[in-house]
């Protein structure tokens, strides 16, 4: 028998003070879809990076547009989707520095998609901006 | 909302002691670093940030730490991070913070770091 996929959707107007109900969504994605707590941090870290970059930079901080957030699983993935019309981004210009050579810089910049390639088991985007913007990011669910 | 945030700062014999509760995201970590800030621009160049009732921290929160730690070095000073449960330490630890900052388990200990250094 074929596996049953599941899809949530969240949307939220770009702002920073809507990022605690965007890791509660997915914190209550991740437990229903039988990931343990261990897991469950690093979704919802990994999700929340996404989100405020979403909100800083693509859309700077204007919130009359929307942050979607789409996360679909079944017995094996947990797939989610982080969605804006925004400015977008060229995943190879993220900075690669070290922490250590930021920190001699004073600037703590491109942290975020550093921790979500960490924390997820694949990340890929589809990117065009202005239009759409998807970072796709997923966790696999070990049984 | 479980977990919001707040944060209290206090100095003890030099020491600025800035406790963080609840949450440090995108959206609070401005607090944070006003509270840095603060303390720097009056002086204190020793600063123990106090995460024991810290529950969540993101990049932004982190990014806090980093902008700041040189710019107390250069002045004989430091800032170390106490009391962080195993959840926060773990995204401290992803990025190599333990490498870069002196992590101390709770206040007093952070305290006679200081007072040995």
């Amino acid at each position: 028998m074929a596996a049953i996929e599941r899809k949530f959707t969240l949307q939220v107007p770009s702002s920073t003070e809507n990022l605690a109900m965007i890791r509660e969504f997915v914190t209550s994605v991740g437990r229903q879809a039988t990931l343990d707590d261990a897991e469950i941090n690093k979704l919802e870290l990994a999700v929340d990076e996404a989100c405020a970059n979403v909100i800083e930079h693509a859309y700077g901080h204007d919130i009359t547009k929307d942050v979607s957030v789409r996360a679909t699983f079944d017995d094996e993935k947990l797939k989610i989707s982080v969605i804006d019309e925004g400015r977008g981004f060229e995943p190879d210009k993220i900075n690669q520095k070290s922490v250590d050579q930021l920190v001699q810089e004073r600037r703590s910049g491109g942290l975020g998609i550093r921790l979500i390639k960490t924390l997820m088991d694949e990340v890929s985007y589809e990117i065009e901006p202005g239009l759409k913007n998807e970072l796709h990011m997923t966790k696999l669910i070990k049984k | 909302m479980p977990n919001p945030f707040a944060i209290q700062t206090a100095v003890e014999d030099g020491l600025a002691i800035i406790t963080l509760e609840g949450f440090v995201d995108a959206h609070t970590a401005p607090q944070f670093e006003s509270a840095v800030q603060s303390e720097i621009d009056s002086g204190h160049k020793r600063l123990i940030v106090d995460c024991e009732k810290l529950s969540y921290i993101s990049s932004a929160g982190l990014g806090v730490f980093m902008t700041f730690v040189e710019e107390v070095r250069e002045s004989g000073g430091d800032i170390k991070i106490c009391g962080l449960v195993p959840k926060v330490k773990h995204t401290f630890d992803i990025l190599g913070f333990q490498d870069i900052f002196e992590m101390l388990e709770n206040q007093s200990a952070a305290k006679r770091s200081f007072a040995a250094s």
